[in-house]
């Protein structure tokens, strides 16, 4: 088997756009590996992505790909699932892209459960229109629009995943790359919807106005605020105060969307309304 | 009846539009409840999953019409139903089939606006919205058919024509004829003249997703089939890649709009009513049109010298036909359900060469046969 990552690539779109010391080619790094290590043909990937610096990612793997648009990423997705249930369908999101602009499609993507795998780069920041804050911009940290810093809450995207009716949920970061590829594994295989958060790094949108200049400073803090999920149950209210828990939040097994349609199908087509 | 193949019906505008649809090879329709459209999305909740096709209850407006580009990309025909304020949210993703050259349908079935404006009462005030709707250049199909058996055979035409220029088509009928229950004659699928979108001849190795044929419309591949390639709503090259270069960016926004403008004669369809000898004529479309025929065989009884043309599209707008006619007449009277909107196109296509006249009513109510002939017969004193 070939291991390479490179195989994936479209190599007359490099260089990318992307900053150096951005998440962004970690991720990707981190998605190719586990398809590559799941065997996956690329005729049969459907890779979907909605606005922003996260959104190149389509650009450049050698997939069936699509650059839609703001928020929409999982919407379109799923007009493609639904229309062929064999494709393997992964939408990449940012941050603003997912819980702000996408939250809503977001919500009822997990609520139907439908055979999408859903990988959100988390950089806490509008990076490329230029450091706006966003809806998981910490509270009290700083962005082009929150210049005397964001006083709003941050959603807490896992937890709202599990909770609205996804199967897997899991938040990684691209400090514990090889822990991310594992997570996002699993969530490709899981039959229903499947959500891995990365935390990510923007240094320059981020970063610059956060005292976080480099990407080794960027790296650092995300390592000294994700704490693993079993160390931060332990932690009192006070001690969980600006950490981010990492882990694999749920994975069960209930019935899929794409699943229950083709059932209803079956049902009309021998004339039976009801079960 | 005496030919058992020929299925009459009655059936209402929406209902009407669903049966079309399906004939012309409809197999995914997502959409979100709004009156006066509800019927549309109920009809194929029924009658989809029969025919082993999607059936989606998306979570609003724009998921809906993203869905529907979704699964246009896999090579099944798609289409989605609302009326304004449901079609104000879809703009950013029509826009976006617009750039991509997905074929898709979207129905509109006006009431009146803006905003919220009144659902269960019929307007026009969406022609040129339907239109200009989203941002940018694009061209646009606009279909408006005017009674229930039109409904049938024009949504099968907006679904071919989507196919063969790889464009949103928007199909405007407005709440009259939308909820009207009308006989329709149903044609047999060996009737229904299909047409599906042209398909990839080249290996997939040399497969170029934009790069269009003579016709200007790009042959398109299914997602799945192979042929991998990339779609974005950033103006892109021949290879589907977003592109700077400001030669690249011209042609692919020209051929945007030339694919459809330089094909309007075929996309145009428009019927001529007492119109050889008319001295004034009536420009009108949807349930206005037929309000509109009555009244011209009113006046011809009276003996004024009045005629229809009735336009079934109203993007690509009928210039030359309108510029041709101004040439004839004397008047030229346009009743709309809005206070003037297709009048200024008429106005533009007849450069002058007679009198434009718009009658426009705003009120919630149709417009019947009695009122525009009154209109004619106050402005024939002007004559």
């Amino acid at each position: 088997m070939n291991n390479s990552i490179t195989q994936y690539f479209r190599e007359e779109m490099f260089p990318h756009i992307w900053c150096p010391g951005c998440g962004n080619g970690i991720i990707l790094g981190a998605i190719l590996r586990a398809i590559n290590s799941i065997g996956w043909e690329k005729d049969e990937i459907v890779m979907v992505s909605g606005i922003g610096c996260s959104s190149r990612i389509t650009g450049y793997v050698d997939f069936n790909t699509m650059n839609t648009t703001h928020g929409r990423a999982l919407p379109f997705a799923t007009g493609i699932k639904m229309s062929n249930p064999n494709l393997k369908v992964i939408a990449v999101m940012g941050d603003g892209d997912c819980a702000a602009i996408g939250g809503n499609h977001f919500i009822h993507s997990a609520r139907r459960n439908i055979d999408i795998t859903a990988i959100i780069i988390n950089n806490m920041i509008y990076g490329m229109t230029g450091g706006q804050y966003s809806p998981l911009t910490p509270t009290g940290k700083f962005g082009s629009t929150a210049p005397y810093g964001n006083i709003d809450q941050t959603f807490d995207i896992s937890a709202l995943a599990a909770s609205a009716g996804a199967s897997y949920v899991a938040r990684g970061n691209i400090f514990d790359v090889n822990q991310t590829t594992r997570f996002i594994k699993k969530a490709l295989l899981k039959k229903g919807f499947s959500v891995v958060e990365v935390i990510s790094d923007c240094p320059i949108s981020f970063g610059r106005i956060n005292k976080l200049r480099t990407p080794v400073q960027m790296l650092e803090w995300i390592k000294s605020i994700t704490v693993p999920k079993t160390t931060w149950e332990k932690l009192s209210e006070e001690e969980k105060e600006g950490k981010i828990p990492t882990g694999e939040f749920l994975d069960i097994n209930i019935p899929e969307y794409t699943d229950k349609y083709q059932e209803i199908c079956i049902r009309v087509q021998q004339g039976r309304r009801e079960k | 009846m005496t030919d058992k193949n020929k299925t009459v019906k009655i059936l209402q505008g929406n209902e009407a539009c669903v049966e079309g649809a399906l004939l012309a090879g409809i197999r995914f329709f997502a959409g979100y409840p709004i009156t006066p459209a509800s019927e549309i999305a109920e009809g194929m909740a029924i009658r989809l999953p029969e025919l082993g096709g999607v059936f989606m209850q998306m979570e609003d407006e724009i998921a809906s019409m993203a869905a529907v580009i979704g699964a246009s990309l896999t090579g099944v025909k798609a289409m989605t139903a609302s009326s304004g304020p449901g079609i104000c949210l879809k703009q950013e993703n029509i826009g976006f089939a617009a750039i991509t050259e997905v074929p898709c349908v979207i129905v509109n079935a006006q009431r009146g606006g803006p905003s919220t404006g009144l659902p269960t009462k019929p307007a026009q005030g969406d022609v040129m919205q339907a239109r200009w709707g989203t941002h940018g250049d694009h061209s646009m199909i606009a279909l408006a058919p005017s009674d229930v058996n039109e409904i049938l055979h024009i949504t099968i035409k907006a679904i071919n024509f989507s196919e063969r220029y790889r464009t949103p088509v928007m199909l405007l009928l407005d709440e009259v004829i939308a909820h009207m229950r009308e006989k329709v004659n149903i044609p047999t699928n060996e009737e229904v003249e299909i047409i599906d979108r042209k398909k990839p001849t080249v290996d997939k190795e040399n497969f170029l997703p934009y790069k269009a044929d003579q016709d200007l419309v790009p042959p398109m591949a299914n997602f799945g089939s192979g042929y991998r390639y990339h779609v974005t709503g950033l103006i892109h090259n021949e290879k589907g890649y977003p592109t700077a270069n400001t030669k690249e960016i011209d042609q692919f926004l020209r051929r945007l709009t030339n694919k459809i403008e330089l094909y309007k004669k075929d996309i145009i369809i428009e019927e001529k009513f007492l119109l050889d000898d008319a001295r004034i004529a009536v420009i009108a479309y949807g349930s206005v049109a037929r309000a509109a025929q009555r009244t011209v065989k009113l006046a011809r009884e009276k003996g004024i010298k009045a005629g229809l043309l009735k336009l079934v599209t109203l993007w690509p707008f009928s210039d030359d036909t309108i510029n041709q006619l101004a040439g004839q007449v004397d008047l030229m009277l346009v009743p709309e359900m809005n206070l003037g909107q297709m009048v200024r196109e008429v106005q533009r296509a007849a450069e002058g060469k007679c009198r434009v006249v718009s009658y426009g009513r705003v009120d919630g109510e149709l417009i019947n046969p009695m009122e525009i002939l009154s209109k004619i017969e106050e402005e024939s004193k002007y004559e």
